[in-house]
């Protein structure tokens, strides 16, 4: 707290649409969330900007690759949420991620005739997978359910949810004219079309590109303001203690289905994105490889922080894509590794040991500056 | 004659899921039990015992000892794991799953590019009983009797050994056992050792009835999570009863409604009982035992 004040003071000697600046930045910064100098925020505009900027450089297929590889930062952001701040250990966000897919694909494919747009089925992907993470929720933790014993349940949940996908082949298993496709799963889903009446849009690869990246900083902006309000602070401190946050009058269970209920939403509109960037999904993105993904990427980034949990997603299954593109036969073996590697040696992930280090570097305390 | 049949049939489905689920859990109910450690490289170890089994029964040695020799491999194997990862992450469960999930993606890749994508297999041995229409490997009651007597080896070490008297005192009071001179450490290590060779007896005695791929792990490692959970913490009350009463479940909804069925039925048992029972059907039935 006392950071934000001196943020603020500093700036008051300056002029006042400034100080109001810093003012509404300090509601996006605290303690568990890394970044909060200016040069932060900088660097921010700086790599926001590039990014921006990639598609007028790249190739189609560069940009599609990319746009696919931060599809899947939503799911590690839902996992962050809910393991990295909130302590809930779910081993199955895939089954939301897949559930927010599948419901996209039924009421896109359904109402895309009616409608001329995918909004309805852009907003039911994200409920759906929210009502089941709710549902699941309200099981879990008014039974007193946490620890391990949240990661197997949640296994369980995403397993099942691949084995009856994996029985609707056949013409019977179809939703309206959405056939759900068995094992080999559903095709024919929709792009993304936004808007209505007169003006629709149906998005091209750059479109869904710039979509996803926008949708991304928003909800990391919006997930640094409630990390870092009082509802964040109390999603940390049931992580530290249950038993002292319940002790100090606060509805831990209430908190957690909360927490898990967004979770799910987050996950679930990653995973309409990923349904509608490659108009296809199947049963094994819920199995039991898929579900350990997440689990890696932000375990070797940081899972405390949302930095980490995007930047592992986009080391690992960037440098994991080449590898395996370029058929090397390590790829597999090499996450193996980093797994094992950032569990012995770096347990609270590389992102928030690089950021230790150069705080303690370049801290401005020690520094002699003239 | 069609009602002894339909008996029968269940009856070998669940004593054969019976076998399964117990060999698959056994040795990690131990090493999660006493060790507080979730080894999800455990299918993967069931693997190395297969594959080391297979390997030895090519070379000619019996199926009892080649059997023998995987468990021995992977119990050798384990304690290596042990030395270089497990005992950085004594206390830290979750850790652990994911520091050995990490394992397992090493282990398989590993195994894929140095023996291929298949090693040869080896036939299932004794053949088939009949009885009228009635007809079943003998191997799949082979399974269950192994299972049965591997329980009654742990017990037996657990009880009557100057280990398991100080590994029970460990779990019981770690601080305790070591002030009174009991090299824990070693206690963990032996523990490590001990879960890693069943789970190489375990595959030992899966290889003549499965194909040997690398991946084969994968589709032991729920069964045997599910069991351990199922059954809690006291491991030779609750690994028999969870592996009992998921087989009859599995066994049961397997035969109306398909493998896939059965699968289901397991894990939405599994999700139940966990919910019901937190402290496994162990808690439960001393605790009905005691009255």
């Amino acid at each position: 707290m006392s950071d934000k004040t001196e943020t603020v003071e500093e700036a008051a000697g300056e002029t006042g649409l400034s100080q109001r600046l810093y003012g509404a930045l300090s509601r996006f910064e605290g303690p568990h969330t890394i970044g909060t100098s200016d040069r932060f925020w900088l660097g921010f505009l700086i790599v926001v900007a590039t990014i921006l900027s990639y598609p007028m450089l790249a190739s189609e297929f560069g940009v599609l690759t990319t746009t696919t590889l931060f599809v899947w930062v939503f799911l590690s952001l839902s996992l962050s949420i809910c393991w990295g701040y909130a302590g809930i250990f779910s081993f199955g966000q895939t089954a939301f991620f897949g559930l927010g897919g599948y419901t996209f694909g039924v009421v896109g494919i359904n109402l895309l005739p009616v409608t001329g747009g995918t909004n309805l089925a852009l907003l039911a992907a994200i409920l759906v997978p929210a009502l089941g993470a709710a549902a699941v929720g309200y099981f879990m933790f008014y039974g007193r359910v946490s620890g391990v014993y949240v990661a197997i349940i949640t296994l369980a949940v995403t397993l099942i949810l691949e084995l009856l996908f994996s029985r609707t082949a056949g013409a019977e298993y179809a939703i309206g004219s959405a056939q759900l496709g068995g094992y080999n799963g559903m095709t024919g889903i929709p792009d993304l079309t936004l808007g209505a009446g007169p003006v629709v849009i149906e998005l091209d690869t750059m479109g869904t590109f710039y979509f996803v990246v926008g949708l991304l900083i928003v909800m990391y902006l919006a997930l640094r303001y409630v990390l870092n309000s009082n509802y964040g602070y109390l999603m940390v401190a049931t992580r530290e203690s249950e038993d002292r946050t319940e002790t100090l009058g606060y509805d831990v269970r209430l908190l957690k289905l909360q927490v898990f209920t967004v979770a799910g939403g987050v996950a679930g509109l990653g995973g309409a994105l990923y349904a509608s960037t490659g108009n296809f999904i199947s049963p094994p993105i819920m199995g039991l490889a898929f579900a350990a993904l997440p689990v890696i990427w932000i375990t070797v980034g940081g899972r405390k922080t949302l930095i980490g949990a995007i930047l592992g997603t986009l080391a690992v299954r960037g440098l994991s894509n080449r590898l395996a593109s370029a058929g090397s036969e390590l790829a597999v073996i090499f996450v193996g590794l980093l797994l094992l590697a950032s569990v012995l040696l770096l347990p609270e992930g590389a992102v928030p040991t690089i950021n230790q280090y150069l705080q303690q570097r370049f801290a401005p305390d020690k520094g002699e500056q003239p | 004659m069609s009602t002894v049949t339909t008996v029968l049939d269940l009856l070998t489905i669940i004593a054969s899921g019976f076998g399964t689920l117990v060999l698959v859990a056994l040795g990690l109910a131990i090493i999660f039990g006493m060790m507080g450690i979730i080894n999800l490289a455990h299918g993967e170890f069931i693997m190395i015992g297969a594959y080391a089994t297979a390997l030895s029964y090519q070379q000619g040695i019996p199926l009892v000892l080649a059997i023998v020799v995987g468990g021995f491999v992977t119990g050798v194997f384990g304690v290596i794991v042990e030395r270089l990862v497990i005992q950085h992450l004594y206390d830290r469960t979750i850790d652990s799953m994911v520091a050995t999930w990490g394992l397992s993606l090493i282990m398989t890749q590993s195994v894929l590019i140095v023996f291929g994508p298949t090693l040869g297999g080896i036939g299932t041995p004794f053949g088939a009983v009949s009885y009228g229409s009635y007809s079943a490997s003998i191997y799949q009651w082979v399974l269950a009797a192994a299972a049965v007597f591997l329980l009654s080896v742990v017990y037996l070490l657990f009880n009557y050994t100057e280990y398991g008297l100080h590994a029970k005192a460990t779990i019981e009071d770690e601080e305790t056992a070591r002030s009174l001179g009991i090299d824990t450490d070693r206690i963990y290590m032996i523990t490590f050792f001990v879960g890693s060779l069943l789970a190489g007896v375990a595959g030992g005695l899966f290889a003549p009835t499965i194909s040997l791929v690398p991946s084969l792990g994968g589709s032991y490692i729920i069964e045997a999570f599910v069991t351990v959970i199922v059954g809690g913490a006291s491991v030779l009350v609750g690994v028999p009863a969870s592996g009992l009463a998921l087989s009859i479940i599995n066994g049961g909804a397997a035969q109306f409604g398909g493998a896939l069925a059965g699968r289901v039925a397991l894990l939405v048992v599994a999700i139940l009982i966990i919910r019901l029972l937190p402290e496994g059907i162990s808690e439960y039935i001393t605790e009905h035992i005691r009255g």
